[in-house]
């Protein structure tokens, strides 16, 4: 009889209360007319089938109820709708980006096995390097702990013979990497052992999207040659749609093979590594179990690989920390943003039930519950709560796209995070939440006062509100003084000199095929040709080449001897290569303090020639002059022959190992990949030079693809784009969240003054002046801003210590940002209070004594 | 139906339905109540006041009625399935003749 009662909870507590009684006394005959397992199973499908529809008529009811009353105040309807869709829109988007970036599993076969490995050079007291192609080999046969262990590279490649040239980005990989990874080509097959053999035919796998946009999806693309820098490729597969690997950026596959000279320099560290450790290996025993293994390298490899240590990261992680943080960033300030629109939506609920009063009270009169009251309210909350969420997902939909900045290039994933069932579930989670969230508050706030005194229900929903202000406050608080911290650090980053002068200067990128353009004469021949029509376009003024652009490629790091030093191998130098043309300083307007540029004079046969930067002076020769000393870097022994400005080759975040530049002739067995192959022009109106400068490459050599042709400073813009994003996101949810705090106070004291309509006019009819009533309103408002800002401030702080690793220096208690955050939210309590106070002043005393 | 002979209590009229459908039809409590509730709001039925002697009595019962309203809809009804038996048998879907 228990379990039947229990059953009847179903049912709404009205129900229960008019038939319940008898259901059970109709039950308990039935049990005594026949009894067992047969009519339990009877009863209970009958009371839930039954309760379900009767729930099911009440909420028809309430739906139509409800659209009766929206339909009565469509402003209030549509406000709240608005404040909800932006709460729940802002939290879903930034959940995808945070989903899409950190938790969502990789598309890839045991992916919670994969990690990636690293080198970690505690002499340079860096981290994260990739390793050489002799150590992962060493690696490869020592470890214990893994299944396999691959390697790759990322690749530039110059595609020809389909249309006109394209460059193309690619990535060598070992034979092992594509079964690890657990995919298979949509068409073909993968590179087998045989395939990456140093003489093996050379093969290549396309992406699927190169097949489909270069190869018009030609099934019988297998076994075609394709052109890659001029040598023919064979097609050996397709990989299929959404296989992104190692970037996002990666067009093309070939196979890694090496040839035996790749393993005789250990610290040429280009190689790239993941591995798929083995079933029962836990990571941190992978972990474990390298570093044992490079200890045991840097003791037979002293000289090259002292100290040296290995890193193992999930796959997963292979996120930057300040990505990470920036994503955490963007999560918490969208929360903050949809508890203040939760805080909004409450009070305005609140103070429509209040309106609601008469209404309310007189269909308790008529019989309706409590619990039946409550229950309409819910229901009108959710209705408003489920339009947002439809319209606050698509509000998400759309400034998805916005977010791509956040999105570190160098994950595996997709560019623009898709929408799927995961972040529909959350949003519909968040809805929810919304929906109770503030209409559960207002809706127990006016039942749970029945019975006591109207002044006494005011005064207290009174208060409850201006708690739910005084949280608005202090939350909009937050949000503009993280805005404010973040802004100064991008200013102060901005104002970073790179080194050089990037107006006025445009680059583009010629990267030579290399089996034709082996030998230096040929090189020379396309660079005299290019730099001296480009020097004769209208306007230019300096033109050169470089191996590679700083911030466009922040390795080319080589280790540095000074002659006449001992060297320590435990703290082994090392800088920033690149190989000239004459004239690049100039170009770039990178100060020459000492010496002389490198000249067409310095060639192979000539003395070895380096220019070093300042930074480099400070550290090797702080108290000689450098001009004339010898240091062996890129394979040879050069003399020091000038000193440049630093520049910010690895950006303008992070400090850079000093710079040597050396002349594109004296490479020395230097790898081919040093070939110049960013070109800079500078001149008046250069911008407009890029079909020119084509032309002229064009002619030079008709198969020589032209990429990646922009402005200088766009190069230098790129390094603060995701700040900027992040900004422009933190910067949309304060002004936001401000908006609502204000229309909070707005309506907090709008409702205030009506409702002491007939207090105001007793004081005014005993003599109070206006302004008097003008005070009284404000410092209600003050008194809440004060409030809150005291809060949000406090909290503010906390979250800017948080932050620390973001604000390039900037302090969390960072005084402008706050006086400015603070001033901000006075204006905002002035604006928000001002319109009632005035209100409250054209109150006539006549007319509302009368209405008592 | 089971309101055509007189003013019934709501286990009363399970008991009748199954006796009228020789066992056919047995009303679950949450059945029975809920069509009670449709009728009363459609105003078939009625709760009445009148109540049998208090020894056949029990305070939990409630005892509804047909109203005139309720019995020219359950003639209606009658007269609308008969109809309905009518054609199925002249279109030979039922036993019997026309």
């Amino acid at each position: 009889m228990l379990l039947f009662r229990a059953l009847l909870h179903l049912y709404p507590a009205s129900w229960r209360a008019e038939y319940g009684e008898e259901m059970c006394g109709v039950f308990a005959s039935h049990r005594r007319a026949e009894g067992g397992i047969f009519l339990w199973l009877e009863a209970i499908a009958d009371v839930i089938l039954g309760a379900f529809s009767v729930q099911f008529d009440l909420l028809r009811q309430d739906l139509r109820y409800a659209a009766r009353a929206f339909g009565r105040s469509p402003g209030f309807a549509l406000t709240a709708i608005l404040i909800a869709a932006v709460g729940i829109g802002a939290t879903t988007a930034a959940f995808t980006m945070v989903d899409h970036v950190l938790i969502r599993p990789l598309p890839f076969a045991h992916q919670d096995r994969l990690v990636k490995l690293y080198e970690d050079h505690p002499a340079q007291s860096s981290r994260f390097w990739p390793l050489s192609p002799a150590n992962f080999r060493d690696w490869q046969r020592m470890n214990r702990s893994f299944e396999t262990l691959a390697a790759y590279r990322g690749l530039q490649l110059n595609i020809t013979g389909q249309g006109a040239p394209q460059s193309l980005e690619g990535a060598s990989l070992t034979y092992e990497v594509l079964p690890m990874l657990g995919v298979q080509p949509q068409l073909g097959r993968c590179f087998t052992a045989e395939d990456d053999q140093d003489n093996a035919p050379a093969t290549v796998i396309l992406s699927h999207s190169l097949w489909t946009n270069l190869f018009g999806s030609d099934p019988s693309i297998l076994g075609s040659k394709i052109y890659l820098y001029d040598v023919p490729y064979t097609v050996i597969g397709v990989m299929p749609k959404g296989f992104l690997f190692p970037d996002r950026a990666a067009q093309l596959w070939t196979a890694m093979r090496w040839a035996p000279r790749d393993f005789q320099d250990r610290t040429d560290y280009y190689v790239s590594v993941i591995g798929l450790v083995a079933a029962g290996f836990s990571i941190a025993q992978a972990q474990a179990d390298m570093a044992a293994i490079a200890g045991q390298l840097a003791i037979t490899y002293p000289k090259e690989l002292a100290q040296t240590s290995a890193t193992v990261i999930p796959l997963r992680d292979d996120v930057s920390a300040q990505a990470l943080l920036m994503l955490k960033v963007l999560l918490c300030a969208a929360l903050c943003v949809l508890l203040i629109a939760c805080t909004n939506l409450a009070n305005l609920l609140l103070a429509r039930a209040m309106v609601r009063r008469r209404e309310l009270a007189v269909r308790a009169a008529l019989g309706a519950g409590r619990e039946r009251l409550v229950r309409q309210m819910l229901t009108e909350s959710l209705i408003l709560a489920f339009a947002g969420g439809a319209l606050g997902l698509l509000i998400a939909y759309a400034s998805l796209p916005l977010l791509v900045r956040l999105v570190p290039v160098a994950l595996p994933i997709a560019e623009v995070p898709a929408i799927d069932l995961r972040i529909l579930l959350c949003t519909l989670v968040l809805t929810v939440l919304t929906g109770v969230g503030f209409g559960v508050i207002p809706a127990l706030r006016i039942f749970g006062l029945q019975g006591t005194g109207r002044s006494n229900l005011n005064a207290r929903s009174e208060k409850l509100r201006a708690v739910l202000v005084i949280a608005e406050i202090a939350g909009s608080l937050v949000l503009l003084v993280g805005f404010g911290l973040l802004t100064r650090a991008l200013w102060k980053i901005q104002a970073v000199d790179p080194g050089f002068s990037p107006a006025r200067v445009l680059t583009l990128r010629t990267s030579l095929p290399m089996p034709r353009y082996q030998n230096a004469s040929d090189r020379e021949r396309f660079y005299r040709k290019v730099l001296g029509e480009a020097r004769q376009l209208p306007g230019v003024t300096n033109v050169a080449y470089i191996s590679f652009l700083p911030m466009v490629n922040r390795g080319g790091i080589w280790p540095v001897e000074i002659e006449g030093r001992p060297q320590d191998p435990s703290k082994q130098s090392t800088v920033s290569l690149r190989f000239i043309t004459p004239g690049f300083f100039s170009t770039m307007a990178i100060p020459m303090f000492k010496g002389r540029d490198v000249a067409q004079a310095d060639t192979n046969s000539a003395p070895y020639v380096a220019i070093v930067s300042q930074s480099f002076v400070r550290r090797h020769f702080p108290s000689e002059n450098p001009l004339g000393r010898r240091i062996t870097v890129g394979n040879h022994k050069r003399i020091v022959i000038g000193v440049v400005g630093d520049v910010r080759v690895r950006g303008l975040e992070r400090s850079s190992e000093p710079q040597v530049y050396v002349s594109w002739q004296q490479p020395d067995n230097v790898s081919t990949w040093y070939a110049p192959k960013d070109l800079v022009v500078r001149g008046a109106s250069v911008e407009s030079l890029g079909p020119a400068l084509r032309r002229i490459i064009q002619e030079a050599d008709p198969n020589q693809p032209v990429s990646d042709v922009r402005p200088l400073s766009e190069i230098v813009e790129a390094e603060t784009a995701s700040r900027r994003v992040q900004l422009g996101v933190l910067g949309a949810f304060g002004a936001i969240a401000f908006l609502l705090a204000a229309v909070g106070i707005h309506g907090l004291l709008s409702f205030a003054v009506s409702s002491r309509t007939q207090e105001i006019g007793v004081r005014m009819a005993l003599g109070a002046q206006s302004g008097d009533i003008i005070r009284m309103t404000l410092r209600e408002g003050s008194q809440l801003a004060a409030a809150g800002i005291a809060i949000g401030a406090i909290l503010a702080y906390a979250a800017g210590r948080l932050l620390a690793s973001l604000l390039a220096g900037v302090k969390p208690d960072d005084a402008s940002s706050f006086a400015a955050a603070i001033l901000l939210a006075l204006v905002m309590t002035l604006a928000g209070s001002l319109p009632p106070a005035l209100r409250a002043v054209r109150i006539d005393p006549t007319i509302a004594l009368r209405a008592e | 139906m089971a309101l055509g002979s007189g003013d019934r209590h709501g286990y009363a009229i399970i008991q009748d339905v199954s006796a009228m459908t020789g066992n056919q039809l047995r009303l679950g409590a949450a059945t029975l109540y809920r069509s009670l509730q449709r009728m009363l709001e459609q105003g078939l039925i009625l709760e009445t006041g009148d109540r049998p002697a208090a020894e056949f009595d029990d305070q939990r019962r409630r005892y509804y009625r047909i109203t005139p309203y309720g019995e020219s809809v359950a003639r209606a009804e009658a007269a609308r399935l008969s109809g309905l038996v009518k054609l199925a048998r002249q279109s030979g879907f039922a036993e019997g003749t026309a």
